[in-house]
């Protein structure tokens, strides 16, 4: 039996990662980063990435309409709030993927969210995440996977071994008491395992704990997934995007906190950015028309984001439904045309050299498999 | 005592000092509208600093369009903002604090918790600008006041709440063929008209329920679109927004609710093939009084109710209960509590939920007998730990199953509040007495024995507070 010195000692280790066998995050013999950042609450595609090359688009949306932006070609312009994704995308590091949608074809936040994150095709019928299910299949990389959140979100939920950290405003516990807890949880498996998460985790974290706005958060994301001890896959949750009124002010500032936090990992990650991939989509887009209370409602295509050293930016693929009325799905929002679980499955297979047939099956079971969207991802 | 004790866990807030009343006895000693919430500013004044912003805002756009410094006037405008979303907080923070009082105190813990379940059932979310000083409010009035009674009631005086009026738009939303809505459009002025929020979180959130039984409800977007056309009018006395509320004829008390004839959408309505020829106000109160009696909706409350009290996963043979008594009484929520209070399964279970961070605060605090001090911090310490109340940040409300509150950091959390809480505990307080009570019948050896050897009784207080045992119900 360990006496209280024993136990004092046995704490203040583990505050220490990578010195508990097992606790750590492994060193994956991948070097290769995912960021999932996920958009809760229906991001307006049309309004961050804007077909101003479409002739429908003012007649549909004339009082969202916003001065300026980045030209991305001929057609699309980004908002103008995201100047430092333009930096990334005439650098060749982002690229934006426009018109798709997850499998998910109702208006409810909650199921779409649902559907993106557990991969399925329906709400609910998949138990566990798509992440949760990629790290299965990284060499060695079940132990590295985080979320940015106070709570593990669907996508990470699963077998395979996640943690969660999120900056605490709160008095630090003091040692002795933290290495009674684990002595305490030693007979809990469930309690023993989170507990022991949140030690490394914090451990990791340091003294980016304290992030408040969105460039903090991604500060903080970049430490925990910096160098050869980082986590490999990481999922980072924003709100905020249910515009149905007040849409212009809202995501102009929407979308300036994305661009900081973006901005924020590409600092961070410093070297590390290079094998960086960094997906940012959301549960469906938005209608084409405005509402009557200056926002849109729920839709159903939006725009996705790839973005990091590792993309094959300065693009923007999609395949341009239109935005006259005949055109839109159901008379009323942008038709899909690419399946967001297409895109991500096959830039999470060439991102980290998984066969393709093989990443669909594991993260997207029940897919039915379209058009490929490739060429995005340098692998 | 062991069976007594598991119940107050599983179906209150856990024990204080003195034993809880059997459960269908504190339907009686529930008090809807103790001191501290009576005492919270009403509605009227919410609403009236709300309007008072909104009146200042517009008299500043004329101001500017009449040729007003335009950078000064905006800056006015900010401090006013600044203001009035400060008196919200207060409000706000107010309404919190009462809420956890009740909640520790009280001697109807079980009725205390439906309270915490149906205000997250019908959840608004206090981080929209004029939701916040109401946020507390829908509780205390909607629901407070139609826990023990009748479904319906408490569905018409939620929805005809101004928190959820504003949180979801209705209060905005005006039907296109209305007079108003008509001539605004004859004018070309700007695009108004129908929002569906409301519309929709009632179908899928409030009633029906968007997957009860892993099968479709029946309803669909047009149903939805008929649903918003047939509320349009519905809205907040007072409160009127944008260039149609004068228009409107503002009537009644501010913040109360009021319904508009001159923006309601003309006409029949079709909802899941039901014909429904009210005029006005009637027409949507008819569409809610079929929703509140639908089988679909008795499955969607039953389940979430049966997932409340006997686990993430519950028994299809406890859920098919409380649905036939739900639908049998026509929403009669004692005697559907009745069901639950009497279940074998619940009984039998074993420690099944994972605490939420308001479950186990409230515990935490009845078992220390600590009252509900908490230096004023209370708002940040539920933020800190995960649940801000009533702002879940969306109309599903909180998520009611282990994954979402059992993680790494969250866990963390407790530790570190544990610790702070527990340093008001008596230093001659013996914690292993009080584990004994407060775990009664559930106290494991390795728990008693951290414990025990605790450096002091504060320590052994907030060890107790994070065992395995204390963070289950």
């Amino acid at each position: 039996m360990l006496n209280r010195r024993s136990l004092i000692q046995l704490g203040s280790l583990g505050l220490s990662a990578g010195l508990i066998p097992g606790l750590a995050f492994a060193r994956a013999a991948t070097d290769k980063r995912l960021i999932f950042i996920i958009q809760r609450g229906a991001a307006d595609g049309l309004g961050t990435i804007i077909p101003t090359g479409d002739t429908q688009l003012m007649a549909q949306r004339g009082t969202l309409a916003v001065d300026g932006g980045t030209k991305l070609n001929g057609f699309f312009t980004l908002h103008p709030s995201m100047v430092e994704t333009a930096k990334l995308y005439s650098a060749g590091e982002a690229a934006f993927i426009h018109a798709v949608a997850s499998p998910y074809r109702d208006r409810s936040h909650f199921d779409a969210q649902n559907v993106l994150e557990s991969g399925g095709t329906l709400p609910y019928s998949i138990k566990t995440g798509w992440m949760n299910r990629l790290v299965s299949l990284l060499p060695e990389g079940g132990k590295g996977a985080i979320a940015l959140s106070p709570t593990i979100p669907m996508a990470l939920r699963g077998p395979a071994n996640a943690a969660s950290y999120a900056p605490s405003a709160l008095p630090d516990a003091s040692p002795d008491f933290i290495a009674r807890i684990s002595q305490m949880y030693s007979g809990d498996p469930q309690l023993h395992g989170l507990w022991d998460q949140a030690l490394v985790t914090r451990s990791m974290a340091g003294d980016a704990g304290n992030a408040r706005d969105a460039a903090a958060l991604g500060t903080l994301a970049a430490k925990v997934m910096a160098g050869p001890n980082g986590a490999r896959i990481a999922m980072m949750e924003t709100t905020g995007w249910d515009t149905h009124s007040g849409q212009k002010a809202r995501l102009a500032n929407q979308l300036k906190n994305m661009d900081a936090l973006i901005a924020a990992l590409k600092t961070g990650l410093a070297a590390d950015w290079a094998n960086t991939l960094v997906i940012v989509a959301t549960e469906f887009g938005r209608t084409v028309a405005a509402n009557g209370t200056g926002g849109t409602d729920h839709g159903t295509a939006s725009a996705a984001m790839l973005l990091g050293g590792a993309v094959k930016g300065g693009q923007v693929i999609a395949d341009w439904p239109g935005l006259g009325t005949p055109a839109l799905y159901e008379g009323r929002d942008l038709k899909p045309t690419l399946g967001l679980d297409q895109l991500i499955a096959n830039s999470a297979a060439a991102h980290f050299g998984i066969d393709p047939a093989q990443a669909n099956r594991v993260l997207f079971p029940e897919m039915v498999a379209g058009k490929r969207i490739e060429g995005l991802v340098r692998g | 005592m062991s069976a007594f004790s598991f119940s107050d866990h599983r179906f209150g807030y856990g024990p204080r000092a003195s034993a809880s009343a059997a459960l269908t006895d504190q339907f009686k000693r529930y008090d809807p509208r103790p001191a501290l919430i009576a005492a919270l500013a009403p509605r009227s004044a919410v609403a009236a600093e709300l309007a008072e912003y909104r009146a200042q805002t517009r008299e500043m756009r004329a101001e500017i369009k009449g040729g007003a410094d335009a950078a000064q006037g905006k800056e006015q405008q900010q401090a006013a903002r600044k203001m009035v979303a400060r008196a919200g907080r207060d409000h706000y923070a107010t309404a919190v604090e009462a809420r956890f009082a009740t909640a520790v105190a009280s001697e109807a813990p079980f009725v205390e918790r439906l309270v915490h379940f149906w205000a997250n059932h019908f959840a608004v979310s206090a981080d929209k600008l004029g939701v916040t000083g109401f946020a507390g409010l829908l509780e205390m009035e909607a629901v407070r006041s139609h826990v023990l009674g009748r479904f319906e009631d408490m569905l018409v005086a939620v929805e005809q709440h101004p928190a959820m009026l504003l949180y979801l738009d209705q209060a905005q939303s005006i039907g296109p063929d209305s007079p108003i809505g008509a001539r605004i459009a004859s004018r070309g002025l700007r695009k108004v008209g129908l929002n569906e929020n409301l519309a929709r979180e009632i179908l899928e959130l409030h009633t029906l329920g968007v997957r009860t039984g892993g099968a479709r409800t029946g309803y669909s977007q047009t149903d939805v679109t008929e649903f918003a056309r047939a509320l349009t009018g519905w809205t907040v006395a007072g409160l009127a927004a944008g260039p149609t509320a004068r228009a409107r004829g503002d009537v009644g008390n501010p913040g109360d609710f009021a319904f508009a004839p001159p923006v309601h959408q003309p006409g029949n309505r079709t909802i899941m093939g039901k014909n429904y020829a009210q005029p006005g106000l009637a027409q949507g109160r008819a569409i809610l009084s079929d929703l509140a009696r639908h089988p679909s909706t008795a499955r969607h409350i039953a389940t979430k109710l049966a997932r409340h009290f006997e686990g993430d996963e519950p028994s299809a043979a406890l859920i098919s209960r409380l649905e036939g008594t739900f639908l049998k009484s026509e929403g009669n929520l004692k005697a559907v509590y009745t069901v639950l209070a009497e279940a074998p399964e619940i009984q039998a279970a074993k420690q099944v939920k994972f605490k939420t961070p308001w479950d186990w605060l409230v515990s935490s605090h009845r078992a220390l007998d600590l009252g509900a001090g908490t230096n004023g911090r209370l708002v940040q310490v539920f933020t800190q730990l995960g649940q801000p109340i009533w702002r879940p940040g969306s109309p599903a409300g909180y998520d009611d199953v282990a994954a979402s509150w059992a993680g790494p950091d969250a866990l963390f959390r407790r530790a570190e509040v544990a610790e702070q809480i527990t340093r008001r505990v008596a230093a001659n307080a013996d914690p292993r007495a009080l584990a004994e009570r407060v775990l009664a019948g559930r106290l494991t050896p390795a728990t008693a024995q951290a414990i025990a050897r605790a450096e002091s009784p504060m320590q052994g207080a907030a060890l107790m507070l994070v065992s395995p045992e204390f963070l289950r119900r």
